[in-house]
């Protein structure tokens, strides 16, 4: 279709436009801003990749865990009186605020992946379902919380609140670095650090290993796979929070009922990217698919591009390499 | 039901009374043909419709046909959309999705690929018969009618192009390529300077023919003469795809849903099949979305969204996966229930979500249930082995695989 | 709702056979698949397997063996558990890619083949855990398999041309014929989920048989099996190989083993330690070594 398009358009048309010396220009601050998303894609990417990991399911539903996260965060800081314009308080209370609504997020991110393993998952697993069941009621489960929201917040997206306004804290290659993309890309990465040790080398980390490389011979030897399951899901539930807080604070206006469907998407790309089930993978896929999305949404001349850009990448890669980048499991990585 | 087609010489009366027994209990043995799970009303009654001579079902098929085609001319009362909706629209929108649901079961229900971004194909169909025939697009024009296959190539073609890379993999990564795909579509009609974004094509072709006062037969508000053509073309969908089902291309799709690893070692080729499931699937949905451009006679970008797709999964869901008939009724389903039942209309993604669910964990066969038939001439092996087989014991129903 | 035709005339003689009997006659097989040739050449090497070769990570699986199968016999691969019987097996089927080495089926390399194209070379296989296509009646499963040698395309099914009704009406005769040689015509129309163990190791053999193979390999054919139903199974093999098919047989009875084989080739730790005839094998003292360590193997 694409291609007949293409063929048949006329001469003059400039739709899709290689503006390679913007893309010179604005290379590095491209670089920044896409570190700073791929830094969000990846905290959800790892939601994906755990739950991938232990249970062999994509859960569609990861993408309202998410949504959900950010409407703790604007209500939260609703609440706390934060508007449109930046918040009049010191950086102690700003910073304290912020916290308030993270926790809040990730309550609610948590709660949601929680119930949705409860109420949807789990009967499935009871019963032992083909694997086309789990991905009919992910989607379902998706769509349910997703019209839920819709009922209950209406088509339109939440008003825009402003969290603080970044201020320049450092110059690198004659580009800003400013302090709302240090914060997020220092604090997602701490973060999956944490989660990364975590699987490593606690005992319930080893359990997640030891369910995602064989569910059955891990229960022989002992591992309660329900509350390991139940567990991963609910690291999901908190990256995911975490996520909301920084995605709000970096596109104020996205809070919207279905906010959480195309960077979902974009998220399990990321993973795809790295090596689905693969921790590590999940950050440099999400790091990576940041980079590319800002390059490419530059290079082609509108936001939209980086939809597109990180759909095509997502093919690709299953053309490629569907192994990913690091390919290798969650069972299999190394203690 | 095998005991009461035509004559059954059983052994002695004892055996006769034990079959009767079952017949009555409707616990079907394994042992005479078709065995068939207990599937509540609908299975007793495909029970029963199999169990009809062949002159029979047609007669029943010919009567629910031509009450198919009055529907819109009868405009029944209970069942009329009207006043909220116009009834024969209505019935043009429940034939279309049913057509869609036919198209989106062969991928789910015969070869169990998840497929969450059938609207895309649909999205297809419709550009191209909007593209072919608006005077607002600049391509040739041709007719109208002849988009329809136009539709369905195109639709096929760009199956075979997203299938190719995601089929080779599991499953999981198709549902994920299908629903990103769904959304990109709507993306690239927006960035896309030829498909023209919001601002759409109008006027999309018609069918040809003016009535008597000079309005065209197929306008765009007479929803019966549209009605009858899509009524016309979900039909003949309908035979092709039992023909296809009744084939070695369905059995080793079956074979494929059933265990992919052990249809490889029959000797299958299952990518190949998978490729040719998932492009007939979006060929049908391409010939959906072409005849949709068509009645509504126009085409934006704000027709598509990926929610419709999940309406065509529950559709199929509804109607069980795997049998084309569900998938007719689960399809009208769909479309009827916003459309007759106005007040609710606003809930439709929730309810229906929410069915995806609580069908999916209660009910996953979905509420009508029905084996397919693989062999074109089964019934003749299976009516041989009724009659000659003493009857077996009940067969011990143990172990699922 | 359908396109079913008109009745077509009943092809030959299918009526069910005594339950549990095994219907012996070379005009079954003929049935099965008549343009088979038989007999070509008895003794010849049918398989060669040569040096093969299999690691997983650090762990050697198969460790250079070679052994050649003759037409028309039926050779054991035995071995204790661990041994590399299924490795070799999965190996010579297309689901492991060898780390070296070769099969050859007639002089034709398999390895790097498809999986279904191997099928179609003439290698078949029945799984050690039953993997039947549970939502399918008996009769259909074996269809599938007849399937592999048909040649009607999407477009002839879909239309209904000549070629896919024809193959349709051969699919129902041999199919039939095919349950019958393994003794559950009767069962035709049963769902295989909703046979009995035996029927669903029965119909793995018959759907085996269905894609018309030059070698039938049996995973395991009697695990599950008592005494009464081995000798029936031994039984059919015996008739299987009679009718001109060449059988590789992994099993861990050797009782069954040594009663229906030709020659066996003996596994241990993934190098081949023994190949020669069953009473040859039986006296063989590594093969007992091997088999020492394992009490509950009935070694007869």
């Amino acid at each position: 279709m694409l291609s007949t398009v293409l063929t048949a358009l006329p001469a003059d048309s400039d739709w899709i436009n290689f503006d390679v010396p913007s893309l010179m220009q604005n290379f590095w601050s491209a670089t920044f801003d896409g570190l700073t998303f791929g830094a969000i894609y990846a905290l959800v990417a790892l939601g994906y990749t755990l739950v991938y990991g232990v249970l062999n399911l994509i859960n569609f539903a990861h993408s309202e865990v998410f949504i959900m996260g950010c409407y703790a965060v604007f209500f939260t800081l609703s609440f706390l009186g934060f508007g449109p314009s930046a918040p009049n308080l010191g950086i102690g209370a700003i910073i304290l605020n912020l916290l308030l609504a993270l926790i809040a997020a990730i309550v609610a991110s948590a709660l949601t992946a929680f119930l949705v393993e409860r109420l949807a998952y789990r009967p499935l697993r009871k019963r032992n379902a083909p694997r086309l069941v789990y991905l009919i009621t992910a989607i379902g489960a998706s769509f349910t919380i997703q019209y839920l929201i819709f009922l209950w917040r209406g088509p339109l997206p939440e008003p825009a609140l402003t969290m603080f306004i970044p201020t320049p804290i450092f110059e690198v290659f004659g580009t800003i670095i400013d302090s709302q993309q240090i914060i997020i890309v220092v604090a997602a990465v701490i973060m999956m650090v944490v989660v990364d040790q975590f699987i490593r080398r606690s005992r319930t980390g080893r359990g997640i290993r030891a369910v995602a490389q064989d569910p059955d011979t891990a229960t022989l030897m002992g591992v309660n796979k329900e509350k390991i399951i139940v567990t991963t899901f609910i690291i999901g539930g908190v990256l995911a929070g975490a996520a909301a807080l920084f995605y709000v604070m970096k596109i104020p206006s996205g809070v919207q009922y279905n906010g959480g469907f195309i960077l979902g998407i974009k998220a399990f790309a990321a993973a795809v990217l790295g090596g689905i089930g693969n921790v590590r993978g999940a950050l440099l896929g999400g790091l990576l698919l940041g980079l590319i999305g800002n390059y490419g949404q530059i290079l082609l001349g509108s936001s939209q591009w980086t939809d597109v850009v990180a759909f095509v990448v997502l093919v690709l890669v299953l053309l490629v390499r569907p192994e990913g980048i690091l390919g290798t499991s969650l069972g299999r990585s190394k203690a | 039901m095998s005991t009461i087609d035509g004559p059954t010489p059983l052994p002695g009366a004892k055996a006769s009374q034990a079959a009767a027994d079952r017949q009555a209990s409707g616990n079907i043995p394994g042992g005479s043909a078709d065995a068939v799970r207990k599937s509540g009303w609908f299975g007793r009654w495909s029970e029963k419709w199999r169990a009809m001579p062949r002159q029979k079902q047609w007669l029943y098929l010919i009567v629910i046909v031509v009450i198919a085609y009055l529907l819109p001319v009868i405009n029944p009362p209970i069942l009329s959309t009207e006043p909220g909706n116009d009834f024969p629209l209505a019935l043009f929108s429940m034939a279309v999705y049913a057509l869609a649901a036919v198209g989106l079961n062969i991928v789910i229900g015969y070869a169990g690929l998840l497929d969450l971004g059938y609207i895309a194909f649909f999205a297809v169909g419709s550009y191209t018969a909007a593209m072919l025939t608006s005077p607002d697009s600049p391509f040739f024009k041709i007719p109208y009618l002849w988009t329809i296959p136009l539709a369905i190539l195109v639709a096929l073609c760009v199956g075979v192009i997203l299938g190719i890379p995601t089929l080779r993999l599991r499953g999981d990564y198709l549902a994920i390529v299908t629903l990103g795909f769904g959304e990109i579509i709507r993306i690239l009609a927006t960035l896309i300077p030829a498909m023209k974004g919001q601002v759409g094509f109008q006027n999309v072709g018609r069918p040809p023919g003016m009535g008597p006062d000079g309005i065209p037969i197929f306008a765009n508000s007479n929803g019966t003469p549209w009605y009858w053509l899509a009524l016309t073309i979900l039909i003949i969908v309908l035979f092709l795809a039992g023909n296809l089902e009744r084939s070695r291309v369905g059995r080793s799709w079956i074979a494929i849903r059933e265990d992919e690893d052990a249809a490889e070692t029959m000797g299958v080729p299952t990518f190949k099949y998978k490729v040719w499931a998932f492009a007939m699937g979006a060929g049908v949905g391409g010939m959906a979305g072409a005849l949709f451009a068509g009645q509504v006679g126009f085409v934006n970008n704000q027709k598509f969204d990926v929610v419709t797709s999940i309406m065509f999964v529950a559709a199929v869901v509804l109607g069980g996966t795997g049998n084309k008939v569900g998938a007719v009724l689960g399809g009208a389903v769909v479309a009827y229930i916003p459309l007759r039942f106005t007040a609710i209309a606003e809930y439709k993604y929730l309810i229906f979500g929410l069915a995806l669910v609580v069908i999916m964990i209660y009910r996953s066969q979905g509420l009508l249930p029905a084996r397919q038939r693989l062999l074109a001439y089964g019934h003749i092996a299976y009516a041989k082995v009724r009659r000659t087989a003493p009857i077996a014991p009940a067969p011990v129903t143990e172990k699922e695989a | 709702m359908g396109a079913h035709s008109e009745d077509v005339p009943v092809p030959e003689d299918f009526s069910a056979a005594e339950p549990g009997a095994v219907a012996v006659s070379e005009a079954v097989a003929e049935a099965a698949a008549p343009e088979r040739e038989i007999d070509v050449a008895v003794g010849d090497a049918l398989v060669e397997v040569k040096n093969l070769t299999i690691k997983f990570g650090g762990l050697v699986a198969l460790d250079n063996v070679s052994f050649t199968i003759k037409r028309g016999e039926i050779l054991g691969l035995i071995g204790p558990n661990g041994a590399g019987k299924t490795t070799c097996f999965n190996a010579m089927t297309g689901v492991y890619k060898p780390t070296s080495g070769q099969v050859m089926l007639e002089g034709h390399v398999l390895n790097g083949m498809k999986q279904h194209k191997i099928t179609r070379a003439g290698l078949a296989r029945t799984f050690q855990n039953i993997r039947l296509f549970g939502e399918m009646t008996a009769l259909e499963n074996v269809v599938v398999g007849l399937d592999a040698r048909n040649k009607t395309s999407v477009i002839g099914a879909l239309l209904r041309l000549p070629r896919h009704i024809r193959e349709e009406k051969a699919a129902i005769e041999r199919g039939m014929a095919l349950l019958e040689f393994v003794g559950i015509a009767q069962d035709a129309g049963s769902l295989a989920r909703n046979l009995s163990y035996g029927s669903q190791r029965r119909l793995e053999i018959a759907r085996a048989l269905a894609t018309d193979p030059k070698l039938l390999c049996l995973d395991e054919p009697a695990a599950g099996f008592n005494p009464a139903e081995k000798e029936e199974l031994m039984a059919l093999i015996r008739t299987i190989r009679d009718d001109g098919y060449t059988v590789l047989l992994i099993e861990h009875d050797m009782k069954l083993v040594m009663g229906v084989t030709d020659r066996i080739v003996v596994l241990e730790f993934g190098k081949k330690i023994a190949d020669d005839v069953p009473h040859v094998i039986r006296e063989d003292p590594k093969v007992i070594s091997a088999y020492l360590g394992e009490p509950e193997d009935d070694f007869a």
